[in-house]
């Protein structure tokens, strides 16, 4: 993938190099061909096309009534929509491995916009008490509250709510069930 | 033997007149299913209390004690049916009658008007074998609390036949939970223990929990994330309807509210120093006192009896387990040792022993912790238990659980020996707190 970028940033930069080449050549050639009379204005060479920005993180509003956040794809002019639910293991509240690039995402875009501010929300499986889920629902938000600070975002852009297990994305009492309700769910302020 | 499960749905059999001044809520009632009950059930017979005053009445007394005394498992109820005689008062009883049909205790009576629109209501309770008279008065009250003078002879009869104050007039607190994932509803109920009469007292998108009793039986605490999707602890007077707000920490649970046994604290769990922890406040004064401080989570307080030490909920130790606190110290000792994951702790009012949510191999049961001999017993054969509740006379208990994919209350007796459910028509029911005392109080007359 990044070679395919980088491919792409060479083409536009030569291109826009050969461009300027292009166009000083000709102007050496047009002043012999001019004459005695007043020469003809001489254009200056186009400055090489400024290199395009990526577009800034956006808010929109995804699924389940969640602010998600577009983000541009690395290298491109693309945006990607960053994955905004995380799990966890029974009774865990450890971030786990396979989080760890989406949320760097989060992060680097939350340090790169200040303005940006994300409502950090924790879930819990059904089993157990209602109480202590709550709490595990808190350990699991502040979980990803202290991953995403390690990695540049700000404490005030960062708010923590536990739903213990009030607010389940699957009915059921079963494994399956069970694993989708383990989460945090990332929720930024349109 | 063990009686095979009885359902019975709820319906007032004998609706006799226009004059229905009993107005039931539309809302969806409890239903009850004995799944089990003792095996030595005492066998009585309630029979139809005759109604001697003017116009008719809305509700037979005797259903009401009827289904009373079989809900409590420890009785086996003689149907109208097989009556061999109706008597109403002594005059009218023939023991023969009742030696048949192996009845050892019979109930009779009967209603009548009394000044102030009021009605009156005159009961006996007979041993069959010694032919005696066990207990007997007459009691007053308006039309609509007829099903509260049925609960007042039930009490009375339970109490003569095993020693143990009734609780057939107290009420029960639950949550329901209505709605879908996407579009929630639920809904803070309080019915009387035989799931009728349910009033609803707080309904909202945002989840309530936690919702509990003031031992005075008037005001009750719960959790609710009405507050801008937040959670805050509420205080509502049940009388009026007036609700304070408790807590308002932003960034922190605000959890699992518990009222001291005189009713001037109230234990709750918050979060707002770094970590959930339990803190006592004063609802007088309004200092707030931190009690735990632990970087683990400690949770769920409920006081003694006495008021001087609180059970908890901790992880300190790495599971949940439950702890005790005294107070005037702050000394804290671990209470629970077997199983890896011991929950949600109330103690009985004797202090003899303990009630709690229990894991083993996987399952969720409550659990009795006997203090003085330091033994676990498994109470429930259902799983995904939560939310054990004590009933007042400390013989019952009720608690939620899961049954046929549905949220569902149950209870058992302490001992273990009785268990039913009552599951709910409408949506998911959850977190029961048993009232810790009666709806009303009947004053005792002297039969005239």
């Amino acid at each position: 993938m990044l070679t395919t970028n980088f491919r792409g940033i060479f083409a536009v930069v030569f291109a826009a190099l050969l461009l300027a080449g292009c166009s000083s050549t000709q102007q050496e050639e047009a002043d012999p061909n001019e004459g005695m009379t007043t020469a003809p204005p001489v254009e200056p060479a186009p400055a090489p096309a400024p290199e395009p920005e990526p577009p800034k993180p956006t808010v929109t509003s995804g699924s389940g009534g969640k602010g998600k956040l577009v983000v541009p794809l690395d290298g491109t002019m693309d945006v990607e929509e960053l994955d905004g639910v995380f799990y966890f293991d029974f009774d865990q509240a450890i971030v786990k491995r396979a989080a760890y690039q989406e949320l760097q995402k989060h992060a680097k875009a939350l340090a790169g916009d200040r303005s940006l501010s994300v409502r950090i929300e924790g879930h819990a499986d059904e089993r157990g008490t209602r109480e202590y889920n709550l709490a595990l629902g808190e350990r699991r938000a502040n979980a990803v509250r202290a991953y995403l600070m390690t990695h540049g975002a700000m404490s005030s852009q960062l708010e923590t709510i536990s739903y213990g297990e009030e607010k389940p994305a699957v009915n059921g009492s079963n494994e399956r069930a069970w694993a989708m309700n383990r989460r945090v769910e990332l929720d930024y302020k349109r | 033997m063990n009686h095979a499960a009885i359902r019975f749905r709820l319906i007032p059999v004998l609706i006799l007149a226009a004059l229905a001044v009993f107005a039931t809520t539309a809302r969806a009632n409890l239903t009850i299913e004995v799944t089990q009950g003792v095996d030595n059930a005492v066998r009585v017979a309630v029979v139809p209390f005759a109604w001697r005053g003017g116009g008719g009445l809305p509700v037979q007394v005797a259903d009401v004690i009827n289904q009373d005394l079989t809900l409590s498992g420890r009785f086996d109820t003689l149907p109208t049916s097989q009556m061999l005689s109706l008597p109403n008062e002594s005059d009218d009883v023939f023991f023969r009658d009742w030696r048949l049909l192996d009845v050892e205790y019979l109930v009779i009576g009967y209603l009548d008007d009394a000044p102030g629109d009021r009605i009156r209501l005159t009961f006996e309770l007979y041993n069959v074998f010694q032919q005696e008279v066990v207990a007997g008065h007459s009691i007053e009250g308006t039309a609509d609390q007829l099903r509260d003078m049925g609960h007042h002879v039930a009490d009375v009869v339970f109490e003569q036949l095993t020693g143990i104050e009734g609780a057939f007039s107290t009420r029960i607190m639950y949550v329901t939970s209505l709605g879908t994932v996407e579009e929630p509803l639920f809904r803070l109920n309080i019915a009387d223990t035989d799931g009728r009469r349910v009033e609803t007292i707080l309904e909202s998108p945002e989840p309530i929990l936690s919702a509990t009793w003031a031992p005075d039986g008037r005001r009750v605490a719960y959790v609710s994330f009405q507050n801008g999707g937040r959670p805050a602890i509420f205080i509502r007077d049940v009388e009026t309807g007036q609700v304070q707000q408790i807590t308002n920490y932003r960034g922190s649970l605000n959890g699992a509210p518990a009222f001291s046994p005189d009713g001037s604290k109230l234990a709750m769990v918050l979060s707002k120093d770094g970590s959930p922890d339990i803190y006592v406040l004063d609802l007088e004064t309004r200092r707030l006192r931190r009690i735990t401080r632990h970087y683990g989570i400690d949770t769920e307080p409920s006081w003694t009896a006495d008021g001087e030490k609180i059970v908890f909920t901790s992880n300190r130790g790495g599971q949940p387990q439950i702890y005790m606190m005294t107070l005037d110290d702050l000394t804290i000792e671990r209470l629970t040792f077997e199983g890896d994951y011991n929950a949600r702790a109330s103690m009985l009012p004797d202090g003899s022993g303990l009630v709690m949510v229990h894991r083993r191999d996987g399952v969720f049961h409550i659990a009795l912790l006997d203090l003085r001999r330091g033994r676990l017993s498994v109470l429930t054969e259902t799983a995904l238990d939560e939310s054990p509740s004590i009933a007042p006379n400390g013989s019952m208990l009720i608690y939620a659980t899961r049954v046929g994919g549905e949220g569902i209350l149950a209870a058992v007796s302490i001992d273990g020996g009785v268990k039913f459910n009552l599951p709910s028509s409408e949506g998911d029911v959850r977190e029961p707190a048993w009232s810790p005392v009666k709806r009303m109080e009947f004053e005792r007359l002297v039969t005239p």
